[in-house]
């Protein structure tokens, strides 16, 4: 069994690398791998179909391997430590928090770049998660699953209300976020991946050693007690995990729907309920989903884009649909 | 005595077979609840026990066979009127938030009203007796989830006998009671079989509290009957082997005359 | 039920109060005796316009609305047993919205949009029956499909607002805030027609729901065909919701939040719960539309913003309620 995963790791790495080259020849201009090549490799200023690969692809690229990454396994740690198979960072609030701190950063302070929504970005998604949190905890019993799960979509209306309401106040506003708030990895620089990139390494390296941890958790509560483990210790451990890498992926893609849900649920469906190959499988599926994904959108709609966001959504509802339908979920 | 007396309809199971869309649960089985009794579904752990009982209350389709209640395919029947004859109570049902125990039992009087009825004397009535049955007048206004589990247990036995039906199904109605409160539900179940004629059929644990309480035991193993009757005639060691593989003496039990059954100890 | 009744009494006063002040406010303040006159017997004099053409039908529209979807949510609470359904989280609304914004988007002709609007907010919930009819219905797998089938129209609308120029844009997003300021007197007709079919169903369904509300094998015990059921209390509930998305667009949260308060009011469903429920939806959208006209004056608000705004924080209040029974 185990064998047979470290087997198939190179092949997933090897999708990842097709998926990657892919997102580097295609898109409005089509590039040769060639030419591909040579601009990672032998960068020549002239050639303007290595300045694109170079100045925007490349970036472009980098943005959705990490998003994708931060994303999916942010997914698989609140699946497995919420025993929620709905489990996503976006029903934590995540997403509805960050956009809400964007369109008040493009509302009050006029911010209109990708590089300067980061912060906000982040900052909201990390204080939506708290309130969520926080809410939760409250009464007896402490957060458990249902309670999260419940707050996080009572929080996430809430602040996606407001959010509605600060749209309409202001039509630039509502112009300048439309196309944030579908999510998009385009017109992304270096700058982003730089500020996020610590974060989210950090993050992962930490989401990667704790899989034996979550596999105790998802037994539940008392059992995870009952073998040692200090729970309350290890919950806190994840929710940083889960804030800092949906946190940064949201900062980096706006808020894309499913691949956080979709991506560690395709995984166990190949490697099983272990959480220590879920986490690694979904570090590499979770940048292929969204690179492809991202792929397709460029290419459907030629010569204009279709956002990551939107072509991740269309993909993952029905796949939801599906999930929902089969026997596994049925007692939900 | 109840508002309307009925006479206790006939319950029977005919070459029944049902499952949970898996392998089948109940094979087979043919049974004859007797009118006017009690009766006890004995059986180890998934024996069939609570299968054979959903069947019996139409919860659960039959694959092959079929359930009769007076003489008709009880799947043909129109449920409200089905609900009229036989009530049911489920293992650990669960209120709704809030709900109050008056409440919880006008909700039993669903079946005997029609679309446009308004709520009449009769249903009033029925009420009232439910809960002087169950000891409850005094709690009525009290939430169901404040209740003890003793109380809450009432509570739904007081729902049940609402629906005022002449042959009551229940699963298990004894489980999360203590020893005095357990009693307490079987002592009232009896009282309701003897003042009121009522037909009682309830899936047991405790095989000495069926041999107790019940006239009638059908004891299950493996989805098939491997014994049906008087306790006294059908409960010996050697079918108890049989059903739970578990080694007892079977002695006479000085407060009743029913068989009691008393295990060995594994030596291994 | 006194206690039931003395708070329908107060909730109808509210209403009829509630009504005045719509007709009086505004930016030609009327007195409450010439609007009421204008209003009722002495039509036509200076307020003719204001009152009759405006203000008049805005309230009436605000009072049906309300009741329309406070029942529509009851319906679905008591239906999935779970205080936070309602038929917008399920995707009604945005099936609604998807065709709305559709026709302001690309700029075709809106005399169509409330037909588009009820089309759509129909055909989501006939997908929702399709797509979570296996073996028979189960609450939680029709929430689930819906959650899915939301997400999957949301990303249409954001495909449409990312693809249109922005002064359409606006007018789509102004839209799906749902706003009372265009209501006109067959915007009320459309309602009493729809609540005048689905209201009475909905009272009748109440004994059946508060008997399913005991689990699936109590609903069976008792007599209750469950397929049937299920399928009546969500027709009904869509049906209602619909109707007001057709008129005044997505309102968030009164459905949500009405059946709440008349909970902790009243206590569980009955049919005098229900009529309050009624009433106190009513109250709700029509002192939410004042605020959204009168807050920001003279900037108005969409009186979807407003119940959300303060639907929101007593939900939050409502969820820590519910962790404590939990």
């Amino acid at each position: 069994m185990l064998r047979c995963h470290a087997v198939s790791l190179p092949l997933a790495g090897a999708l990842l690398f097709c998926v990657g080259l892919l997102s580097l020849r295609y898109g409005v201009l089509g590039i040769d791998i060639a030419t591909v090549w040579d601009a990672i490799w032998d960068y020549d200023r002239s050639d303007q179909g290595q300045v694109v690969v170079r100045e925007l692809r490349v970036p472009r690229t980098i943005i959705g391997m990490l998003a994708g990454a931060g994303f999916a396994v942010a997914g698989a740690l609140t699946q497995g430590v919420t025993r929620n198979p709905l489990g996503a960072p976006g029903i934590l609030g995540t997403n509805a928090g960050a956009a809400f701190a964007v369109v008040t950063a493009i509302y009050s302070a006029g911010i209109t770049t990708p590089a300067g929504y980061v912060w906000f970005a982040f900052a909201g998604a990390l204080g939506a998660t708290v309130l969520v949190y926080l809410v939760a905890s409250a009464g007896a019993g402490g957060p458990t699953p249902v309670k999260l799960a419940l707050a996080g979509a009572v929080v996430s209306a809430l602040l996606g209300s407001w959010t509605a309401a600060l749209l309409l106040l202001d039509l630039e506003t509502l112009d300048q976020a439309r196309f944030w708030l579908a999510g998009s990895i385009s017109g992304r620089g270096t700058e982003e991946v730089e500020l996020l990139l610590p974060v989210i390494a950090v993050a992962l390296v930490v989401a990667l050693f704790m899989g034996r941890q979550v596999n105790a958790l998802s037994l539940g509560e008392e059992v995870a007690t009952g073998l040692g483990q200090r729970t309350a210790l290890v919950r806190a451990i994840a929710g940083l995990c889960v804030v800092a890498l949906a946190g940064s992926a949201v900062a980096m893609a706006g808020p894309v729907a499913f691949v956080g849900l979709a991506v560690p649920h395709i995984v166990r469906s190949v490697v099983g309920p272990d959480y220590r190959w879920i986490i690694l499988y979904s570090a590499i599926l979770g940048p292929c989903m969204l690179l492809g994904a991202d792929v397709v959108g460029r290419l459907i709609v030629a010569p204009t884009e279709l956002q990551v966001g939107i072509v991740c959504a269309a993909v993952g509802a029905p796949f939801l649909i599906y999930l929902v339908r089969g026997t596994k979920l049925a007692q939900l | 005595m109840r508002p309307d007396q009925k006479p206790s309809p006939t319950l029977r199971a005919e070459r029944l077979f049902a499952d949970y869309g898996g392998p089948p649960v109940v094979k087979d089985l043919t049974a004859e609840i007797p009118t006017g009794e009690i009766t006890a579904i004995v059986g180890a752990n998934a024996s069939g026990k609570s299968t054979l009982l959903r069947a019996l209350a139409r919860l659960l389709r039959a694959t092959e066979g079929a359930v009769y209640l007076d003489g008709a395919d009880i799947c043909r029947l129109p449920t409200r009127s089905v609900a009229a004859r036989l009530g049911l109570l489920p293992q650990s049902p669960r209120a709704p938030d809030g709900v109050q125990v008056e409440d919880l039992v006008r909700r039993g009087r669903y079946p005997h009203q029609r679309l446009f009825d308004q709520w009449s004397k009769t249903d009033e009535q029925a009420v009232e007796q439910a809960l002087k049955l169950t000891g409850l007048v005094e709690l009525r206004s009290r939430a169901v989830d404040e209740l003890s589990g003793g109380q809450r247990q009432r509570a739904w036995i007081a729902m049940a006998l609402a629906q005022d039906a002449p042959m009551m199904l229940l699963d298990e109605p004894t489980t999360f009671l203590d020893i005095a409160h357990q009693v307490e539900m079987l002592d009232l179940l009896a009282r309701l079989n003897q003042t009121e004629k009522r037909t009682v059929v309830m899936v047991l644990h405790d095989l000495n509290q069926a041999c107790r309480y019940a006239s009638h035991i059908i004891a299950l193993a493996d989805g098939r009957i491997e014994a049906a009757g008087r306790p006294t005639e059908v409960v010996t060691a050697e079918l108890i082997e049989r059903v739970f593989g578990l080694k007892v003496s079977v002695i006479s039990c000085p407060v009743t005359d029913t068989p009691l059954c008393i295990p060995y100890r594994h030596n291994y | 039920m006194t206690q039931t009744a003395r708070l329908c009494t107060a909730s109808a006063a509210a209403i009829l109060a509630l009504a005045v002040v719509g007709l009086v406010v505004g930016d030609f303040p009327a007195s409450a005796r010439s609007a009421i006159a204008t209003a009722i017997w002495d039509r036509g004099g200076e307020f003719d316009f204001v009152i009759n053409t405006l203000r008049f039908p805005r309230v009436v529209v605000a009072v049906l609305a309300g009741i329309c979807l406070a029942v529509s949510g009851a319906l679905f609470q008591a239906l999935i047993d779970n205080p936070l359904v309602s038929p917008d989280i399920i995707g009604i609304d945005t099936g609604a919205a998807a065709c709305a914004v559709a026709i302001l988007a690309i700029g075709l002709d809106t005399q169509w949009l409330p037909y588009a609007a009820f089309a759509g907010a129909v055909g989501t919930a006939g997908l929702i029956f399709v797509l979570s009819w296996r073996r028979g219905f189960s609450g939680g797998r029709l929430v689930l499909v819906g959650i899915g089938i939301n997400a999957l129209l949301t990303a249409v609308i954001t495909y449409l607002l990312v693809r249109f120029p922005i002064e359409r844009v606006s007018a789509a997003a102004r839209w799906q805030a749902g706003t009372l300021s265009s209501s006109s007197w067959s915007d009320a007709r459309t309602l009493v027609i729809g609540l005048a079919v689905l209201l009475p169903v909905a009272f009748l369904l109440i004994r059946r729901l508060r008997v399913m509300q005991l689990g699936d094998d109590m609903a069976l015990a008792l007599g209750v065909g469950l397929e049937r059921s299920r399928l009546a209390v969500i027709t009904v509930g869509c049906g209602l919701a619909a109707v007001v998305v057709a008129v005044v667009g997505p309102l968030g949260f009164v459905a949500l939040l009405v059946p709440h308060v008349a909970r902790a009011l009243a206590g569980t469903l009955s049919g005098g719960v229900l009529l309050l429920t009624a009433l106190l939806g009513a109250v709700m959208l029509l002192s939410a539309d004042l605020v959204a006209q009168r807050l920001f004056a003279p900037t108005v608000l969409p009186a979807g913003v407003v119940t959300a705004a303060a639907g929101g924080p007593y939900l939050l209040f409502v969820l820590r309620r519910f962790n404590r029974a939990a």
